[in-house]
């Protein structure tokens, strides 16, 4: 065998392990570099209150209420699969509201609310113009509206 | 493949082929920027923030990429012990850097107006800095072997440190998907891209303007340390007679 297939079979068994060892270290990580747990992931990890935690849902439909004082928001975090409430006060980033993805930052009270202290907003790998097939984007409401035509 | 080693033959190709990449590559790149500024639609959530789209896109995928540029021209100098691999691999790690730290710095930009926060410690941002670290910690080992009389190319142990960086390439890429993540996942994937074609187009010319810049500043970066090594070696036969 030449030197030069043997400096290749070593390079090539080297690769292999270097990367069966990212992999096992990737899989092992897996929970440990999570950036935020999931509502589910709170509900079956049984997080204790007061435990500051990270928490990554879509904000549900018609959950997000206003409370008097102007500042504090209610609203629930879902994965699709466990729903659970959270509250906030102080501003909000624009891309906040209702169908769309939050990270929060905080822990859970007493009464298992999610009580934020800060919060993120996480968009999704979508990028498209306002008018696109007939939808319309009330820049006040956040809301696409229907159909193009019906708005004229 | 022997047959590029010779110093003298990739110079007679890289000499020619250097303006013909950089030239199409800046216009690409000045063209892709003002469509994608004036010419595509504001997006539907972020509005006019997601043109930085047009450099943050370009600058991550030659940030990943000239980093498998130096994994595969460590292993084509520990295996074929190829002279101008290893000059390659330094002629890589500047350019490398300097997209890696675009990528880093825009995409800090992007995230304060959208998610609402410069920096988080997140899957795709955490390994995208440890490449930009590898970097610098290439160039270090790049450096301290030029000493070592390697003629201008980076010694083994530089090669073998490229070689294992690589693998935070794939971590890079599959950030998104392995972990939860403050990062979107993955907009163009095999299967198709999420971003609408109206908007999608420019990204094509500035991915290829700043690709073939790329190419252009590795050519020239390679030429002039071939040039280097050889005043040096003129200069050691000067003092020597």
């Amino acid at each position: 065998m030449k030197a030069k297939h043997q400096r290749l079979i070593l390079a090539l068994v080297a690769l292999a392990a270097l990367i069966g060892a990212a992999l096992l270290a990737a899989s092992a990580l897996k929970d440990e570099a999570a950036y935020f747990y999931t509502p589910s992931d709170a509900k079956t990890k049984g997080v204790e209150p007061g435990k500051a935690i990270r928490l990554g849902g879509m904000v549900v439909k018609g959950s997000l209420h206003r409370a008097a004082d102007g500042v504090t928001v209610r609203f629930d975090v879902t994965d699709n699969k466990a729903t659970v409430p959270a509250t906030f006060t102080g501003i909000a980033p624009d891309l906040f509201r209702e169908g769309s993805g939050v990270v929060a930052e905080g822990a859970f009270d007493r009464s298992g609310t999610f009580v934020a202290t800060n919060l993120l907003a996480k968009h999704d790998e979508r990028y498209m113009p306002r008018e696109l097939e007939g939808m319309t984007y009330n820049e006040t409401t956040h809301e696409m509206g229907p159909e193009m035509g019906k708005e004229k | 493949m022997h047959a590029f080693a010779n110093p003298a033959r990739f110079l007679s190709i890289a000499r020619p082929l250097t303006p013909w990449l950089f030239w199409p590559g800046l216009a690409l790149l000045v063209a892709g920027c003002l469509s994608g500024l004036f010419l595509t639609p504001a997006d539907y959530l972020q509005g006019e923030t997601v043109r930085i789209l047009y450099i943050h896109v370009p600058a991550a995928w030659l940030g990943m990429s000239g980093w498998t540029g130096i994994a595969v021209a460590g292993l084509v100098q520990l295996v074929w012990r190829h002279p101008l691999a290893a000059i390659a691999g330094r002629a890589i790690a500047a350019p490398g850097a300097l997209f890696t730290a675009i990528c880093l710095i825009t995409g800090s930009i992007w995230g304060r107006p959208t998610w609402g926060t410069w920096w988080e410690w997140d899957g795709r941002m955490t390994s995208m800095l440890v490449l930009f670290f590898l970097y610098l910690g290439y160039m270090a080992l790049a450096n301290a072997s030029a000493a070592s009389g390697e003629r201008g190319g980076v010694s083994r142990v530089t090669a073998i440190f490229g070689l294992v960086g690589a693998i935070n390439i794939p971590i890079i890429n599959r950030s998104v998907v392995w972990w939860n993540s403050l990062h979107q996942g993955p907009s163009i994937t095999l299967g198709g891209s999420s971003i609408a074609s109206s908007m999608l187009w420019p990204l094509g010319l500035t991915v290829l303007g700043f690709s073939l810049l790329f190419g252009a500043i590795v050519l020239m970066r390679m030429r002039t340390i071939l040039a280097e090594t050889r005043i040096e070696a003129r200069l050691r036969r000067m003092a020597r007679d």
